[in-house]
């Protein structure tokens, strides 16, 4: 079994009291409870502040470009469908920059355990409006205000019939930690948006502005009604549902592949066959 | 005499010119003729003008011309063109019931296309069937390995449906020996069957043969074959092929599924290589393989979509920002395709980085004959670190300093070491870093140190004709067939020779071949290109100082025919 010390990683150069602190030291024992060893997960992250995280942790890590990190993580699992593949992703990243990327990734159902640390706002570009910013915030650059609806990922994700959507807090670190386990341990593609406080740019949706607000889904609630789910999703703003929204039993992706079949393909053969080489070329006969 | 015929099928789109060629080139190359078609299509499903082009020979062949001997119309367009003079003399079939017109004259012969596939127990898609087996009647070809492609082509349908086609083609066959007073074909004897393949199966197939394990693409012509292809072998050979919601995804998921550890690819045309800069630029900062094939079409945006060009030569040898090295491969037929899409993987590999394999609708769509491809040239060497190998390590860095710049590259998983890479600049362990001795460092590690190595791997271009040439036509890419076969034709009255390049970036060293100075001491020089800008005499006049004497250019969308090609280099000669 591995310990804390196994997953230790750089000093995190985020803003003192930033709420990523909390998600990285949650994320850290979910994996460790999981018994997920370093080597055995890799971290796919994009640009942003979310995206440093496995820089600050022990772990196979591909910090690719601004809004790919589902591409690169589908074909990562695609490639290696043995690794738990986990895609980390700010709200701006996920879905702005890659939000065509988020449809297509719940459609396929690939199995990529995505986190989105949604602070509502762009902080490393300081203070630019991201999909889920309020229209109360009125960034610089948008003279007239936020004028587009902001963007519900969890009513998104239940109407792509994503196979797994939970919400957590950062600053309620044992739901996050279960929230995070139970995603890692979905089959298929699961998205949790992690609400998570941004001490720098967003004053609006602060760490107290969250506790007023969050409530704990309650035992009773079915996650596999998709209606119901929607209902949820709909809430307005004054209560906000932690938990598992929803979710189905879609097979995942790699599964459905018969080339996968017993192994990940990078353990089968990497090497061309050259007698079915010669057997396609006699086919231009 | 050679023999050397070629046959025209026009027609609007879906009425079968594509089914005719494929059929006809099939039989031609089975009977041990060499075979060369290009096809000229417009960007829709139904109607408009299209037409496919054989040119068939009893010696190798590779460009087209512009003397057809058979035209076969479905279309009054075809033989507008025909009586406008864009195809010089030859016999036209035509079916005056399904054009509603008749022509008058020795040249002109009227096959009812339609009735006799109707009469024969088919419908009247069958009339392609009819019309392939008028042209073989014509030429005075026996039917017998024409009638047994058809029943392998049509097995899977049903006896009923071989049975139609069969007496589809044999009613056309016999028709036309009866009907076509003026036919004189002087067929040669045939030989052993030769393979027939077009520039973008052997591309794909070359990939297949170099260990692709993973291909994501979304939908572009003229690189969809591609996808297609390799699609067919995934079964068989173990290989995923993924419909990418948008090139930006498709070159991700490659770099993605390289990073996990297997061969990993990519293709497609302009368009979509312009979604794939930032990836490019990706897969250099992550040092991980990736190779991409590059169909050109005219541009600027959507341009031509169904139509020949070089325009992308420039914005390939720069795609991406920052600096790093790449490779840039244009093959110049089928045979250099299937092998040099072989060598961009395994120096993409080697590497460690983005290798980018261009052609254009003009090659990708051409079939070629040959006796055989050697898979015994072909190389594979796993440069991965992978199980056992990796778990032996006491130590592991991903972008580890070393003495070439080449850094291990382990796949994930395989060892309790972590694999750690990053977009950022970053060090050896790959973690993101700020500093500028590192980036130094890196910018070292990355392109000076591999730059000299990978320039060493390429080959230098190919010289055929005259030895000590006076006159040097030169060219890259889909190029090779038409300037080789113009060699052969002007060096009756020239001291001339070609030189083509198929490895362009890095331009190869001039120590084993120095080509700068076969150019140098020739009396006239002219570069060929397929595009308006000269973008190859710009690259040889910035990395050598060698300025062309001439440039000819095509930019209308279409290949040329080898006698305008001819033509336009005697002109420029004077």
């Amino acid at each position: 079994m591995p310990s804390l010390d196994d997953y230790r990683g750089e000093t995190p150069a985020w803003c003192p009291g930033c709420g990523n602190f909390s998600i990285l030291k949650i994320f850290r024992d979910a994996v460790l409870e999981l018994g997920l060893e370093p080597h055995k997960f890799t971290i796919v992250s994009g640009i942003g502040q979310a995206a440093k995280l496995p820089h600050y942790l022990k772990c196979n890590t591909f910090n690719g470009l601004h809004g790919r990190t589902l591409p690169a993580a589908t074909g990562l699992k695609l490639a290696n469908s043995g690794q738990t593949v986990i895609a980390v992703a700010g709200d701006g990243d996920c879905y702005g920059e890659g939000g065509n990327h988020l449809l297509h990734a719940m459609r396929r159902n690939i199995g990529i355990k995505l986190f989105v640390h949604d602070n509502r706002i762009y902080g490393l570009t300081k203070g630019q409006a991201s999909p889920t910013t309020p229209d109360i915030i009125h960034p610089k650059n948008l003279p007239f205000g936020i004028l587009s609806e902001s963007l519900n990922p969890m009513a998104l994700a239940i109407a792509m019939d994503c196979s797994f959507v939970a919400r957590s807090f950062a600053g309620d670190m044992d739901h996050l930690k279960e929230t995070m386990k139970a995603a890692i341990l979905h089959k298929g593609f699961s998205l949790v948006d992690i609400f998570q406080p941004c001490v720098s740019f967003n004053n609006i949706n602060t760490y107290e502005w969250y506790e007023q607000r969050v409530y704990h889904i309650g035992p009773d609630y079915d996650p596999e009604d998709r209606v119901g789910a929607f209902r949820k999703a709909l809430e307005p703003e004054d209560r906000l549902p932690l938990g598992i929204i929803y979710r189905n039993n879609r097979p995942a992706f790699e599964e459905r592949i018969p080339v996968i079949g017993e192994k990940p393909l990078v353990r089968q053969e990497q090497a061309p066959d050259m007698s079915k080489t010669e057997t396609a070329l006699r086919d231009f006969y | 005499m050679f023999m050397d015929y070629t046959i025209k099928i026009g027609g609007e789109a879906g009425q079968g010119a594509q089914t005719i060629g494929d059929t006809l080139t099939k039989v031609f190359s089975r009977l041990g003729y060499h075979v060369f078609s290009h096809q000229d299509y417009e960007s829709r499903v139904r109607g408009g003008h299209n037409f496919y082009q054989i040119r068939f020979s009893d010696r190798p062949v590779m460009s087209s011309r512009k003397k057809i001997d058979i035209t076969v119309a479905f279309d009054k367009e075809t033989i507008g063109g025909h009586l406008a003079g864009q195809a010089e003399t030859g016999l036209l079939i035509y079916d005056s019931g399904s054009l509603k017109e008749h022509y008058e004259g020795p040249r002109f012969i009227d096959i009812p296309f339609a009735r006799l596939a109707t009469d024969n127990g088919g419908s009247r898609i069958m009339e392609n069937m009819v019309a392939t087996g008028a042209i073989l009647g014509m030429t005075g070809i026996g039917p017998d390995l024409f009638l047994k492609t058809i029943r392998e082509k049509f097995s899977g349908k049903g006896e009923d449906t071989v049975g139609h086609n069969v007496n589809s083609a044999r009613a056309g066959y016999e028709y036309a020996t009866h009907h076509c007073p003026s036919c004189s074909f002087s067929i040669a004897p045939g030989a052993e069957p030769n393979m027939l393949i077009g520039g973008t199966e052997a591309l794909a197939l070359g990939a297949v043969a170099s260990g692709v394990k993973f291909y994501a693409a979304y939908p572009m012509t003229p690189s969809t074959g591609i996808m297609n292809y390799i699609a067919g072998k995934a079964a068989d050979f173990g290989i995923i092929v993924e419909q990418a919601e948008d090139e930006i995804a498709a070159i991700n998921m490659a770099i993605g599924a390289s990073f996990g550890g297997v061969r990993s690819m990519t293709g497609t045309s302009g368009g979509g290589f312009a979604l794939m800069t930032e990836g490019i630029s990706l897969a250099a900062m992550t040092e991980t393989p990736v190779v991409i094939a590059l169909g050109q079409r005219p541009g600027p945006a959507t341009g031509f979509p169904t139509r020949t060009e070089q325009g992308d030569l420039q914005f390939a040898l720069s795609v991406g920002h920052g600096e790093f090295p790449r490779i840039v491969f244009a093959p110049g037929s089928p045979e250099q395709a299937f092998y040099l899409v072989n060598k961009a993987f395994d120096l993409a590999e080697k590497y460690q980085i983005p290798a980018i394999v261009m052609f254009d609708q003009y090659l990708g769509d051409s079939n070629w004959t040959y006796r055989k491809f050697d898979t015994g040239r072909l190389v594979f060497t796993d440069y991965r670190l992978r199980g056992d190998r990796f778990a032996s390590l006491t130590d592991y860095k991903r972008h580890a300093y070393t003495a070439s710049g080449v850094s291990p590259l382990a796949v994930p998983g395989d060892a309790g070491h972590v694999v750690v890479t990053d977009s950022d600049e970053h060090d050896e362990a790959g973690h993101l870093v700020e500093d500028a001795e590192t980036r130094v460092a890196m910018i070292n590690k990355r392109l000076f140190k591999k730059q000299p190595l990978i320039r060493s791997e390429m080959a230098p271009p190919l010289l055929y004709g005259n030895e000590n040439p006076k006159i040097v036509i030169t060219g890259w890419g889909s190029s090779y067939g038409l300037m080789k076969e113009a060699v052969d034709v002007l060096s009756v009255k020239y001291d001339i020779a070609m030189l083509h390049f198929s490895e362009i970036c890095p331009l190869p060293l001039t120590d084993k071949f120095d080509y700068v100075k076969t150019l140098k001491d020739s009396s006239l020089s002219i570069c060929f290109e397929q595009n308006a800008g000269g973008q190859f005499a710009r690259l040889i006049r910035a990395e050598t100082g060698y300025a062309f004497n001439k440039t000819l250019h095509r930019f209308d969308g279409r290949p040329y025919l080898l006698e305008e090609f001819t033509g336009d280099i005697d002109a420029l000669i004077g």
